[in-house]
């Protein structure tokens, strides 16, 4: 574990920066100091800072983009904009490294041809996850998951449905696409039958649509979500 | 993956062979079929698809078999390795990859090579094969490799195949 692991850990001690930092993730896009002090309801200078702390622990990027709309002085300049880092911050006491682990398994299940039990096993994992959730909505199911819903896709003809802006195995899924993608299709798919069937509903519909820079999972959602 | 800007002289090759398990009139391989022209679509429109290897009077390369009467080939040239990174993963044709196993074998051997080419050039399937083997007997390397581990392009245009 390296000192900028320990340090991103750190900034995140404060529970006021813990708030920004979870406002600045959650928005999903690049937000302003007065914006974020707003949402919160303190001063803009105290945003600054806090959010200026958590971009040198790495745990959120500095744009610099002029924002339209401004007027008067200083409403040239570039605004200073803030969003969550790509960068992964994981902290495992004692050391583990289950991703090494991972990528070996994956690795086997490909040169095994063995995609299918692949299939099955994520799929029952996941109807295990759906049968004992308390989620009160398969919103609120794939947001303990930290899967990170929001609307969409607009592309969908009611314009119902979610997108994952997360992808839980993110390095998996960019070493192994089919592998992990199936895989993570088959786990949601599961936790979604099961959820409903434990309420008589019917279940919502998971497919793969891949787009850059989230989950390749897209949720059609029903009526109880 | 964002794309960097296709290199002048070097053009990417990629060859990719499929075991099938059913000849592909059979019922069971109507996933797959139905698949095929949507997709050989999707590729030729995708940013950084040069080349296909299409099959005289027909749509695709599918009734061309030259590793065999069961093994299915695919060759194409792409501007970058992201650009074909893109297409397969990131695009329906991941969906086909999903499903890969109801209609095809495990290929002992490497079932997919990537090498760099001359821009303004195409592979021939014998060339394929030959890095499909240079593949499964050395590993990824300059000469054969893969879209998990990719090489860049030769500084100087020399090729030579070992």
């Amino acid at each position: 574990m390296d000192d900028s692991t320990i340090d991103a850990a750190r900034a995140l001690g404060d529970p006021l920066r813990r708030r920004l930092y979870n406002y600045v993730a959650d928005s999903g896009e690049e937000v302003g100091r007065g914006q974020a002090a707003e949402a919160l309801g303190i001063q803009r200078t105290l945003a600054a800072h806090h959010l200026d702390r958590l971009a040198e622990a790495g745990l959120l990027e500095v744009v610099r983009r002029k924002v339209s709309g401004r007027e008067g002085p200083g409403s040239g300049r570039p605004a200073k904009l803030y969003r969550r880092s790509v960068h992964e911050v994981s902290i495992q006491l004692p050391p583990r490294d289950y991703e090494l682990a991972a990528r070996v398994l994956a690795e086997a299940v490909e040169r095994h041809g063995a995609e299918e039990s692949l299939h099955a096993a994520a799929r029952e994992e996941g109807r295990r996850i759906g049968a004992a959730t308390e989620a009160g909505s398969v919103l609120e199911l794939l947001r303990t998951r930290g899967y990170e819903p929001e609307a969409g896709p607009e592309g969908e003809a009611d314009g119902s449905g979610f997108r994952l802006r997360n992808c839980p195995f993110h390095r998996l899924a960019r070493d192994f696409p089919p592998l992990a993608c199936g895989l993570n299709l088959e786990l949601v798919r599961g936790m979604l039958a099961a959820r409903a069937e434990a309420r008589g509903e019917e279940a919502a519909e998971a497919r793969l649509a891949p787009e850059s820079g989230r989950c390749c999972v897209v949720i059609s959602k029903n009526n109880d979500s | 993956m964002s794309t960097p800007s296709p290199h002048p002289s070097f053009h990417l090759a990629q060859i990719n062979v499929g075991l099938l398990k059913e000849p592909l009139d059979q019922p069971s391989m109507s996933g797959f079929t139905d698949l095929l022209e949507p997709v050989n679509a999707l590729a030729d429109r995708s940013p950084g698809f040069v080349w296909r290897l299409v099959e005289e009077g027909e749509p695709d390369a599918t009734k061309m078999r030259p590793f065999g009467t069961e093994v299915l080939v695919n060759l194409s040239v792409w501007e970058t390795v992201e650009s074909l990174w893109d297409f397969t993963y990131r695009t329906e044709h991941l969906e086909l990859l999903r499903q890969r196993r109801d209609w095809f074998h495990r290929f002992s051997g490497a079932h997919l090579a990537l090498w760099w080419i001359p821009a303004g050039t195409v592979p021939t399937p014998e060339e394929g094969g030959q890095r499909l083997e240079t593949l499964r007997a050395k590993g990824p390397g300059p000469d054969a490799f893969t879209l998990r581990d990719p090489f860049d392009p030769p500084a100087t245009p020399q090729f030579s195949h070992p």
